[in-house]
């Protein structure tokens, strides 16, 4: 390889399988004689369980096992909370099946195990159970009242968690402020709605004890860890496999979902193979969802523009648990100040219990919520203080300077302290000025209003706290018969396309082309350590493993082709797939080096013959490997981040809307990003613009329409708008490349970006095109025509 | 053991081979396709035709599979995702503008979208390869992942693959 592979646009290996619809996703998993799963699901968000009737369901032809929580033994408990923290009182989690209660339309209660889908959910039709309902508060204010009825009998006020982070002295801030802007913002609830829902699989084999488990999941290793230890079999004999997964978005990560523990019971107790694909309905009732919170800001500033403190007293619905702690409630919260100095922050939140689906996090994970607030709260500061909105942004963004930038008091979703690491914020705020045609939208403003038209332009900045820990690593090895490399991780891919970005990494140390790199990865029989696929890490954590182990596999095939060549270690050259001496046609090729550098007795090529212990090339003194030296071309290595490090970007856009259908449209989408060095801008690209296509869901149309007795009215495609192409504009992306100085390759995350300030924007470019119908305040996404319709009528139009 | 659903023979041609089978009278023809006959490749997004994973080309028009019933298919026929590409593995047009564009990340939806797409490049009437015709034509398909626009830029770039700028 003559040119670099990192930062290029290279095409992704994993396409062609795609494409040819030869991916291997749960489902398409051939599993000979499989039993098949369907849930019997509760239509109460609240009720106690009277009586339950099996019997029925048990004689229908074709059923095989009907399990409700008496007949699952030792997994009739809580399943774990995954992330504890000292500020939750008596933390709930959800049993696999209902015992006594249930909490949310669409809780588990049985599960019926039949020779296909269509039996099992027939059975599943069949079972009676009385429900004696109870009352319930779908709103998070009222459920906080001492009146409201308790979700949990143990958990009074229906709270949560209460947390509190101070940075610097806020009261002080506030008291010497020239002015304070106050205002509450809510973001409803949605969900990640990946195209491929939720799946499991499991087979066990009596004769050798290993349970495999093919789970469309985020975090397999995690899975195994807690499948073996809640089975009680030993982590060798478990092993989980994520194949193909159609999208995860964080929905995925959470374990355990009910299925994921009782599909591998299941399998165990019948001895056959047994499957449980979950259906769109099921994903929308059954699957964590996200986004409540209703924010209550106030910035303190001066009437320079500069902000001195922000208070942000939030209410977050974590719905009926809380598996996955505070995590989406604490990014918010650490996320609230955004790319601003700020120095002094007081920032609290409640989290409440809600007879809904519970809550853990969706793409974006809070950053969203946390965007709109301080975006909304810069908006009405700079109306309130006569100033441009660009102006005071780039009056309060962290300078260049001023890196690394720390907030002390507040802990960040890995428990230490945020500290911006590096970035271009307000050259990035001047670009998405430029690139959105401000200089030349107020003419253009006031002549669309001439013809009646009513153009505004929104804009908002974020931040991206990525790259969480504890680790992860990376296994290289070069094969001694093709020369290629194979190359392991611990996360799973559902569709960021690790496999090529991890490939670029590796091709450019041991000088091959990335589509001889073959990654593989979610399987724990691939590579055990590590955590999951989350948080925007996996080119920051596994791609820093992967290439702190890459450096030591080429300094081993260096080092074994110097000697090979007899020539010195700064002699040679990796490149084309061997060893060259520099400056001549002498080289070595990979394989050969790999299989040189395994001591072998018996040949079985060419290349193997010059490894056996009579070869002359394989004299040595002493024995084939000197001590502390391991056979062949292979390294395991583990990167551990200090911190997180933080990504940023500023989004602008050109709205119209129709103040007679109260409709809004997207005339043009700007996207300043940086997420550090790139290792592949086209998929780069590929992540943000997938994330803004959500972002703008999130902002115009996507809603779980929750109903007072806690069903949820559009558990559909059909009902839950989510964009067509139709709904998507054209947008640009323009990036900037701020290396992170917190890893190797300078790195950082993109995964969640896309998405986080697009509400933000939206609401600022449809407060500025209706401008003139009065100061019309939108502080609620999404933002629906009835929104726009009321605010008019409020407004006397 | 099985279940008391009533069965019914149904025989249709399945890419270009003849298939006869003995089904459910309910099976849906995107289970008959995959777990019957192991064509994997059409995916199930939604099972009540908003999401187009299934789509598949039902005597060359694109069709939910879905929403179709296995007897339904009885005598027609039937093209699936695993019929795009060349025997070799060479790929379509359609297919090689997708990964040439990145229209794909997970893949799940993909399959569904070139069928949608080969239905209508094989039809001889002129395509709209405006940004708003390309966005027509994708409309009956949802993706998670791409946000669309390396998608319409992918439909682009087949249309220049195919010759039908």
């Amino acid at each position: 390889m003559s040119t670099r592979a990192f930062g290029a646009r290279i095409e992704r290996n994993v396409d062609p399988k795609l494409l040819r619809g030869e991916g291997a996703f749960v489902d398409d998993i051939p599993l000979t004689d499989a039993l098949h799963v369907a849930f019997l699901r509760s239509p109460h968000a609240r009720a106690r369980i009277v009586k339950a009737d099996v019997a029925a369901a048990k004689r229908h032809p074709g059923v095989v096992a009907i399990y409700t929580c008496d007949d699952i033994g030792a997994l009739d408990l809580p399943m774990p909370l995954l992330i504890p923290h000292g500020c939750m009182t008596n933390p709930q989690t959800q049993r696999p099946l209902a015992r006594d209660d249930v909490y949310y339309v669409g809780q588990t209660i049985a599960m019926v195990v039949a020779v296909d889908r269509y039996t099992a959910e027939d059975a599943a039709a069949l079972i009676e159970i009385d429900y004696a309902p109870l009352p319930t508060e779908m709103d998070i204010e009222a459920a906080l009242q001492d009146d409201a009825p308790r979700l949990h009998a143990g958990v009074p006020n229906n709270l949560a968690a209460h947390f509190v982070q101070t940075c610097g002295a806020p009261d002080d801030a506030f008291a010497r402020a020239d002015h304070v802007t106050t205002m509450t913002v809510q973001v409803d609830r949605s969900t990640a709605a990946p195209m491929e829902c939720r799946a499991v699989a499991a087979r066990f084999d009596a004769v050798s004890g290993e349970l495999t488990v093919w789970d469309g999941t985020q975090a397999p290793i995690s899975v195994r860890g807690g499948l073996a230890s809640i089975l009680q079999l030993d982590e060798d004999k478990v092993r989980v496999i994520a194949p193909d997964v159609g999208g995860g978005f964080g929905q995925k990560v959470l374990l355990f979902y009910p299925d994921e523990l009782l599909v591998p019971m299941a399998a165990m107790k019948l001895g056959r193979p047994v499957k449980y694909i979950e259906d769109r309905r099921e994903n929308f009732i059954g699957s964590s969802q996200e986004r409540t919170q209703i924010h209550t800001i106030a910035l303190a500033a001066m009437n320079s523009g500069e902000v001195i403190g922000l208070r942000d007293v939030f209410l977050h619905d974590t719905g009926a648990f809380i598996p996955y702690g505070i995590a989406v409630a604490q990014v918010a919260s650490t996320s609230i100040a955004g790319p601003y100095r700020i120095p002094n922050i007081y920032v609290e939140f409640k989290a409440v219990y809600t007879p809904t689906v519970q809550v853990t996090p969706y793409r974006g994970c809070g950053r969203p919520q946390a965007c709109f607030a301080i975006e909304r709260a810069m908006d009405q500061l700079a109306e309130d203080l006569g100033l441009d909105r660009f102006e005071i942004r780039r009056r309060n963004l962290i300078a260049e300077h001023e890196f690394p930038y720390e907030r002390p008091g507040l802990l960040f979703a890995d428990g230490l302290k945020v500290t911006l690491d590096s970035g271009q914020y307000i050259k990035a705020l001047a670009m998405a000025a430029a690139k959105s045609g401000v200089a030349d939208f107020a003419a253009e403003q006031i002549r669309a209003r001439a013809e009646g038209r009513y153009l505004g332009l929104g804009l908002a900045c974020y931040v991206e706290g990525t790259g969480l820990g504890p680790y992860e690593g990376g296994r290289v090895k070069i094969h001694p018969i093709t020369g290629k490399v194979y190359v392991n991780t611990g996360l799973s891919t559902q569709g960021q396309g690790h496999d090529t970005v991890f490939a670029q990494i590796v091709a450019d140390q041991l000088g091959v082309r990335p589509e001889d790199v073959i990654v593989t990865e979610g399987d724990t029989k691939a590579f055990e350590w590590g955590v999951a696929t989350f948080a925007s890490r996996a080119a920051v954590v596994s791609g820093n493993a992967i290439h702190k182990t890459a450096i030591i596999v080429r300094d081993k095939t260096l080092q074994a082709a110097a000697n090979m060549l007899d020539v010195d270690v700064a002699e040679v050259d990796l490149r084309d797939g061997a060893a060259w001496v520099k400056g001549s046609n002498r080289f070595v090729s990979l394989a050969a080096i790999a299989t040189a550098s395994n001591p072998l007795r018996y040949a079985f090529n060419e290349a193997a013959q010059a490894a056996t212990q009579f070869a002359p090339a394989s004299k040595h003194d002493g024995p084939s490997l000197a001590e502390g030296q391991a056979p062949g071309l292979e390294a395991t290595d583990y990167f551990s981040p200090s911190q997180s490090t933080w990504a940023y970007g500023v989004h602008a856009a050109i709205v119209e809307v129709d103040p007679g259908l109260c409709t809004v449209k997207i005339r043009k989408y700007v996207c300043i990003h940086d997420c550090g060095n790139m290792i592949n801008p086209m998929m780069v690209e590929g992540q943000v613009l997938g994330g803004i296509a959500q972002g703008i869901g999130g902002a115009l149309y996507e809603h779980l329409d929750y109903q007072p007795d806690g069903n949820l009215a559009n558990a559909s495609l059909q009902d839950f708008l989510m964009p067509y192409a139709t709904e998507i504009p054209n947008i640009t992306i323009l990036h900037l490349e701020t290396p992170s100085p917190l890893n190797p390759l300078g790195v950082k995350g993109v995964g969640e970006a896309g998405c986080i300030a697009v509400g933000a924007v939206i609401a600022s470019g449809v407060e500025d095109a209706l401008r003139p119908f009065g100061a019309l305040k939108f502080r609620h996404v999404p933002l629906s025509p009835s929104m726009i319709s009321h605010a008019l009528e409020q407004a006397g139009h | 053991m099985r279940s008391d659903d009533a069965l019914v023979d149904v025989a249709l041609t399945v890419n270009g081979e003849d298939v006869s089978r003995r089904v459910s009278v309910r099976m849906l023809l995107s289970d008959f396709l995959r777990h019957e006959l192991g064509l994997t490749g059409t995916h199930v997004g939604c099972e009540h035709g908003v999401c187009g994973c299934c789509t598949v080309l039902i005597d060359g028009s694109a069709a939910r599979s879905c929403l179709t019933l296995a007897v339904q298919a009885n005598g027609y026929d039937i093209r699936t995702i695993e019929s795009v590409a060349a025997p070799d593995g060479t790929l379509h047009p359609v297919q090689q503008a997708f990964k040439e564009c990145h229209g794909l990340q997970c893949g799940y939806c993909t399959p569904g979208m070139v069928m949608n797409i080969v239905a209508r490049f094989e039809e001889a009437t002129p395509l709209d390869l405006t940004d708003d015709g390309i966005r027509e034509l994708l409309s009956g398909n949802l993706c998670r992942c791409t946000g669309y626009i390396n998608i319409i830029a992918a439909v682009r770039r087949a249309a220049e693959l195919l010759g039908r700028t």
